[in-house]
């Protein structure tokens, strides 16, 4: 009950923050949260650490530029088009990585994950080192016209919320339940007859489409998709956004994404501007050594104690 | 076929060799319906290596398993547990971060065939609460449904384990060293349950306790060194001169 009062709170400071906030900024913080929400249904619910997410990321994003820039596609079906097609990566890199545990799930993502960057560097479509630029913000249903930065906003919150909502359900579910219990307990779980394997698929592949469905988004917000996307520091941010704010909750990724962005886009302003990863790593150590539940976990188990 | 004193697990010639070393030779173990069979032997005799074999967690290098006459040798594990066998572990095998009434919920989920749909509120399988409750209730469990798991006694863990077994209707129930690590009162308590359940199902265990063997057991197989020695009732083993040889040794 107290969450839903949480989130209808949250819901409607987001509908008015664009009147106090640039909405390019809240636009990015978005997007990220929303990819750190989809990482953690993975990392958090699935138990498996994924270190390629941003091949879902880029991928998405690339796929969606291409796909309204060139094919001349309606935003929408672009965006479908892009976080679809990162659910097709996600079948691939998922059926090589999840019979893997551990320490090498997370090296055979990262490994695919370099693959596909290396082949969106060379591939022609994307631009190279100059990325995919000048993609047409277009407009929502035809009728109401994106390059306004408002009704962009609007439209981002719409996904967000849309893609809040699936993994939120996801993880409340009958699936759901598998998932934790495979993760709690995998050996336990097979021996009451779960084909645990093709749990994880599932997880995995909807944890990758909705990560490309947040990198879609992004590209049309920025009209850009680059190699920044796809890079494995995109992989190694996502993780930290997910461990700062709090593994394994629902809202947990996406403070410490908004968190991350915040900082990144204030300091990189300010006089630290060159020590930004520096910054970031100490807050990473200070969160894995003071308070592993992250933010929102610990605020929840504060809660819960005092109860 | 199924009725009582018939076979309801068979091995024949089941081998396990690792690397040149042969964990289990040639074991031809008959388990018959509505009986508790336990599988006794010194440190090293190969018990859960046979364990594994028949959970199949582990695949055997030669021999044949047979359930209820179907091979088994090759199933996979979440295969042998839709036919009915279902095992439990050295260490409690529970879901901790799950309520008991959800822990015991995954076992009774998987057959409403909504195991993948991720789409449905997880108020849809309020309807299995009722019988979640009642197995609870038939382990000493019903005050603690809604409690975390994390924070449950350890024998308390064992009878929630034994619950959640129970909740697949399991045909054949392998446990493996119930009640390993445990004080004398949760011995107690996880032996009566395990007779409680036995009602009208075959239970094959592997168990470190001579004083639960003796007490719950209706056949006896004691390995050594991978191998059958003998096998009886308690009574027969118990005065078996070679299985004193093989726990203390050979009377000088």
């Amino acid at each position: 009950m107290n969450s839903k009062i949480g989130y209808l709170l949250a819901l409607a400071a987001l509908l008015v923050l664009p009147l106090a906030i640039y909405p390019v900024f809240l636009m990015k913080l978005l997007c990220f949260a929303l990819f750190a929400s989809a990482f953690n249904l993975i990392l958090g619910y699935g138990g498996l650490l994924s270190f390629g997410h941003a091949a879902f990321f880029g991928g998405a994003a690339y796929v969606t530029g291409h796909a309204i820039k060139v094919w001349g596609l309606p935003t929408e079906l672009g965006i479908l088009v892009g976080a679809g097609g990162a659910g097709l990566l996600g079948v691939a890199i998922g059926m090589l990585a999840i019979r893997r545990q551990g320490i090498y799930f997370a090296m055979i993502t990262l490994a695919m994950a370099q693959m596909v960057y290396f082949l969106f560097v060379s591939a022609p479509f994307t631009g190279g080192e100059n990325g995919l630029q000048g993609v047409p913000r277009g407009t929502a249903l035809g009728l109401i016209d994106l390059s306004n930065d408002l009704a962009m906003y609007y439209f981002v919150l719409a996904i967000f919320v849309l893609g809040f909502f699936i993994i939120s359900r996801a993880v409340h579910s009958p699936f759901g339940q598998v998932l934790s219990a495979i993760r709690d307990n995998e050996a336990r779980a097979t021996s009451l007859g779960y084909d645990v394997d093709r749990y994880k698929l599932l997880a995995f592949v909807l944890s990758a489409t909705l990560a490309g469905l947040a990198g879609a988004t992004k590209t049309v917000v920025f009209q850009l998709a680059s190699l920044t996307d796809a890079h494995w520091h995109m992989s190694g941010e996502v993780v930290l956004m997910t461990l700062l704010g709090g593994l394994g909750t629902i809202a947990g990724p996406a403070v410490g994404a908004g968190t991350i962005v915040t900082l990144q886009n204030y300091l990189a302003s300010g006089p630290l501007g060159a020590w930004v990863p520096v910054v970031l790593g100490v807050i990473f150590v200070v969160c894995v050594l003071a308070f592993r539940r992250g933010v929102v976990g610990e605020i929840s188990a504060l809660i819960k104690k005092s109860f | 076929m199924t009725g009582a004193g018939t076979n309801i697990l068979e091995t024949q010639g089941l081998t396990k060799e690792f690397k040149g070393f042969t964990a289990v030779d040639s074991v031809d173990l008959k388990v018959r319906r509505h009986q508790i069979h336990a599988l006794i032997g010194p440190n090293g005799a190969g018990k859960t290596t046979v364990f594994n074999l028949l959970t199949k967690f582990l695949i055997p290098t030669r021999g044949k398993i047979t359930f209820n006459g179907q091979d088994i040798t090759f199933a996979k594990p979440a295969e042998i547990a839709r036919k009915g066998v279902i095992r439990s572990f050295q260490i409690s095998a529970v879901f901790p971060h799950m309520t008991a009434r959800e822990n015991v919920r995954i076992a009774l989920q998987r057959k409403l065939g909504t195991s993948f749909h991720f789409w449905k509120p997880v108020s849809s399988l309020n309807k299995l609460n009722d019988r979640a409750d009642a197995l609870l209730d038939m382990v000493g469990l019903s005050r603690f449904s809604d409690a975390m798991v994390t924070d449950m006694s350890y024998g308390r863990k064992r009878a929630l384990e034994i619950a959640t077994t129970l909740a697949m209707e399991p045909e054949l129930m392998l446990l493996d060293e119930p009640t390993q690590g445990m004080g004398r009162e949760d011995v107690e308590l996880v032996t009566q349950l395990i007779r409680k359940v036995s009602a009208n199902r075959t239970i094959l265990m592997v168990e470190h306790n001579l004083g639960v063997v003796s007490t719950l057991c209706d056949t006896i197989t004691v390995l050594q060194r991978g191998a059958i020695l003998t096998e009886g009732t308690y009574a027969e083993v118990s005065s078996d001169k070679r299985v004193k040889e093989a726990y203390m040794g050979k009377a000088a």
